[in-house]
């Protein structure tokens, strides 16, 4: 089992990524890990790009990742992914939540949202796992639990038991909530082989 | 948040909330500040806790006022703020280094170095040498709780406010915590009349800037054997000095090696240094921003490298520093790719928008201030040209008007918020009124600080407790003040705001409008249900007049001439807009825009 490791986290605000960020340190925590976790709130609001660096080991240090330095990037936004290239090494995987958010300048026509995005990430030789993340939290029952089945895409690349990853939902998500989570977490799951 | 009956072994908390609950184990009592990013989580969090009254202050300078008069009243006291709250509140910062305090007075600065959410990236650092006090400096969240609880052990130890200076990379990083005693200060709660200490007038001032000067004499004697300042020996080629999160990236980069940890930055300890210096072959200090710890460091004789190898601007992480230190490249990852930028915008039925798009087609200069509406600036509105300081548009305008006299008239105008009105607007109006000004200012009244996440204000109606409270009545206040023509318009109705804003802004003298509407991410607005407006594709032109309110709602289609015709268009139609049912919220600010009925109002959501 890998004693440390950097995850990247990355989309666009209201994505909910700081939960998603919030259930995977969560689930490290419980495995006896160190965790820093780092993001930048500011105008998270606002449908800017947002970010957070969790790194889990023995004991950690610095909050942020170091760029190449990504062990795992879960990207809730296909575009962002390839923002966050500079963070990405050779070895590093991607799940990459394959929902378009058209940032202002393409809304407005001043210009297209990229085409091929998996195989700008794929010639680089990453290993890279689109996860439909909104469709797995729809047919699951809930739409807005699309970063629940992304986690649930992440917790199959980590070294940490299922069971981990499920008591950390059943902490964080308000009850009348759970059920559908849980389901929708097991989807997300069910996506990475 | 709130103190549980069974305490857990261990938390896992940001900075703030770490700090929230230092200020409770330290016994605060009185806590008072002003929203600033990334310092506002800190009162908002300690608000949960028993045992201590919590505030928004309506700025800086009067949040440290009233910790200044708790710790007066001999009850541990609290003060927190953004770097640039640091400026506001810098003339009583100044003055209480003198008076000294009664219970501990702690002054938490958080600073922002690569201005993730702030206008300048000042180092706070410098306030302390300049206003001769104290400051601690945590690395993370574990440090920043036991931090504070020394930072008031020491403020009533050596009868001094201490600054704690927190930042980006404190206050938004979480880590594991562990929940500690309750502290109990030796101080009695209650009036004390002590006017030699406490009257700083000339007289006594210049008795206590000896008592201030002795102070530091001992607290730099005090730095020499303070357990958070420490030597850890390592290997003896290189001997860093690094305080904060700069110390953690030393750590991350450099594990074998030896550093001095400065915990208390001010004042400095010539000794340990000395001794640092002496036990390795060459010194390096790392810290982000100013050279604040190298200029003294080299004062003292003692030979370091800092700013010659490491950058002075913006924040570090292991690789820069890594880097600067061995020359050599570190690992990097794959080269960047141009992606369209995302920068935040003004959220969908935000009422702001319609002011500033109404503002591009009246072709005035707008003087602007710092809020969720400084996104003005950005195209397609484009209605912002100036943005300095909180409070700052309407002396601006002011000064333009002066400036340009007969010329300027009917071309300025001040966009300002409700939050920053009450912040330091109110004195700018004061003075346009008082020395005749024409220029116009509009209140952006959303009835609540937006930028920084809904906290209430004096226009909200509540309090940081979750109490009600009186809301301010800004018509009254104009009037008071002496602007003769106060208007309140709905600014989600574009044409009746366009009409009074033309009006106003022709008007020879000072004029205020209010646009009042609430933020749509406040509870009530968020609950209420929404009736989205629909797109009837088939009549859209492709003219583009509704994507000139930049509304995150709209989005553009671009069609190739195969695609228009087989849609029914004209083959030269370059795309339609579409509304995103999902995103809108029904404002209904592009409905007039449309001339050709390709929006129409939707059902309910
Ligand atoms: C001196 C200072 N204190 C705090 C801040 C942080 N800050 C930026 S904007 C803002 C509040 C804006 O609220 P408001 O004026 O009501 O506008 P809104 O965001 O609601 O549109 C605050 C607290 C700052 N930039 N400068």
């Amino acid at each position: 089992m890998k004693k440390s490791g950097n995850i990247l986290f990355c989309g666009v605000g209201g994505q909910g990524i700081l939960l998603a960020s919030e259930l995977t340190a969560e689930a490290l925590l419980a495995q006896g890990h160190d965790v820093k976790k780092s993001e930048v709130h500011g105008m998270a609001q606002r449908g800017g790009s947002v970010e957070a660096h969790l790194r889990y080991g023995e004991k950690v240090h610095s909050p942020l990742i170091e760029p190449g330095g990504a062990d795992l990037l879960l990207a809730f936004e296909i575009m962002e992914a390839l923002r966050y290239l500079p963070y990405l090494n050779k070895k590093s995987k991607v799940i990459v939540n394959t929902q378009r958010i058209m940032p202002p300048a393409v809304a407005t026509g001043k210009t297209v949202y990229p085409e091929n995005i998996l195989e700008e990430l794929t010639s680089r030789g990453l290993t890279v796992i689109p996860v439909d993340g909104f469709e797995i939290a729809k047919a699951a029952g809930n739409v807005k639990a699309a970063n629940v089945a992304l986690v649930g895409a992440l917790s199959k690349l980590l070294p940490i038991p299922e069971a981990a990853f499920i008591a950390a939902i059943e902490k964080r998500v308000p009850a009348r909530f759970l059920e559908v989570n849980l389901k929708v977490f097991k989807a997300g799951r069910k996506a990475v082989k | 948040m709130s103190s549980k009956a069974a305490q857990p072994e261990q938390l896992w908390l940001s900075g703030n909330e770490a700090l929230a609950l230092g200020a409770h184990e330290a016994g605060v009592k009185v806590a008072s500040g002003y929203p600033g990013t990334p310092s506002t989580e800190i009162l908002e969090n300690l608000s949960g806790y028993q045992g201590v009254y919590t505030e928004w202050a309506p700025n800086e300078k009067v949040g440290l006022e009233v910790a200044i008069g708790a710790a007066f009243a001999g009850a541990r006291a609290l003060a927190t703020m953004k770097h640039v709250g640091l400026n506001v509140a810098a003339d009583p910062l100044f003055t209480a280094s003198y008076t000294g305090v009664r219970g501990g007075l702690v002054i938490i600065v958080a600073d922002d170095p690569s201005m993730h959410s702030s206008q300048n990236e000042q180092d706070s650092r410098n306030y302390a040498y300049a206003a001769k006090l104290p400051m601690l400096e945590p690395s993370d969240p574990a440090e920043a709780k036991e931090f504070l609880k020394l930072a008031y052990e020491l403020s009533e130890r050596f009868d001094t406010p201490v600054l704690l200076k927190s930042c980006t990379r404190v206050a938004h990083v979480k880590g594991v915590v562990k929940p500690g005693k309750l502290a109990k200060s030796k101080v009695k709660v209650g009036l004390e009349k002590m006017p030699a200490k406490l009257v700083m007038l000339p007289g006594n001032a210049r008795a206590r800037r000896i008592a201030v000067a002795e102070r530091q004499a001992q607290l730099a004697d005090f730095a020499e054997s303070f357990a958070e300042n420490r030597i850890e020996w390592g290997d003896r080629k290189i001997g860093f000095i690094a305080a904060g999160t700069s110390y953690l990236y030393v750590k991350e980069a450099f594990p074998k090696a030896t550093v001095l940890k400065l915990g208390l930055i001010n004042p400095l300890p010539a000794g340990l240094l000395k001794e640092l210096a002496a036990g390795v072959k060459k010194v390096i200090v790392v810290e982000e921003l100013d050279p604040f710890l190298e200029t003294q460091i080299k004062a003292m004789g003692i030979k370091c490298q800092g700013k010659e190898l490491l950058p002075a601007i913006g924040e570090f992480n292991s690789a820069i520093v890594r880097q600067a230190v061995t020359g050599k490249p570190g690992p990097t990852g794959f080269a960047p790719v141009p992606v369209v930028p995302r920068p935040p915008n003004m959220c969908a039925g935000c009422p702001h928008r319609g002011v500033f798009y109404n503002l591009s087609r009246l072709k005035v200069f707008v003087s602007g201030d710092i809020g969720c509406y400084t996104l003005g600036f950005l195209p397609p509105l484009s209605a912002m040209d100036a943005c300095v300081c909180m409070g700052a548009s309407i002396s601006m305008a002011h000064g333009m008007a002066k400036a340009l006299g007969d010329a300027g008239k009917g071309k300025i105008v001040a966009v300002i918020g409700d939050s920053t009105f009450i912040h330091s607007g109110i004195t700018g109006l004061i003075n346009s009124v008082y020395n005749k000004d024409y220029s116009t200012v509009i209140i952006l009244d959303n009835r609540i600080t937006g930028m920084t996440g809904h906290q209430p204000n004096p226009a909200s109606g509540s309090t940081l407790m979750g109490e009600p409270a009186n809301e301010i009545n800004f018509e009254e206040l104009c009037r008071a003040i002496g602007v003769k023509h106060v208007r309140t318009v709905n600014p989600q109705d574009m044409k009746a705001t366009y009409e009074v804003l033309k009006e106003e802004i022709e008007r020879d003298e000072p004029s205020v409008v209010i646009t009042r509407y609430p933020c749509v991410l406040i509870p009530e607005e968020k609950k209420r249900t929404k009736h989205p407006l629909h797109t009837v594709i088939e009549n859209c032109t492709g003219c583009q007049a509704c994507l000139r309110i930049g509304c995150p709602a709209i989005h553009w289609h671009p069609l190739e001439p195969a695609q228009a015709k087989k849609l029914g268009y004209k083959e030269k139609q370059k795309g339609y807009a579409q509304i995103d049912e999902i995103t809108c919220v029904g404002c209904g600010l592009c409905l007039p825009l449309c001339k050709f009925k390709a929006i129409t109002k939707g059902e309910g959501k």
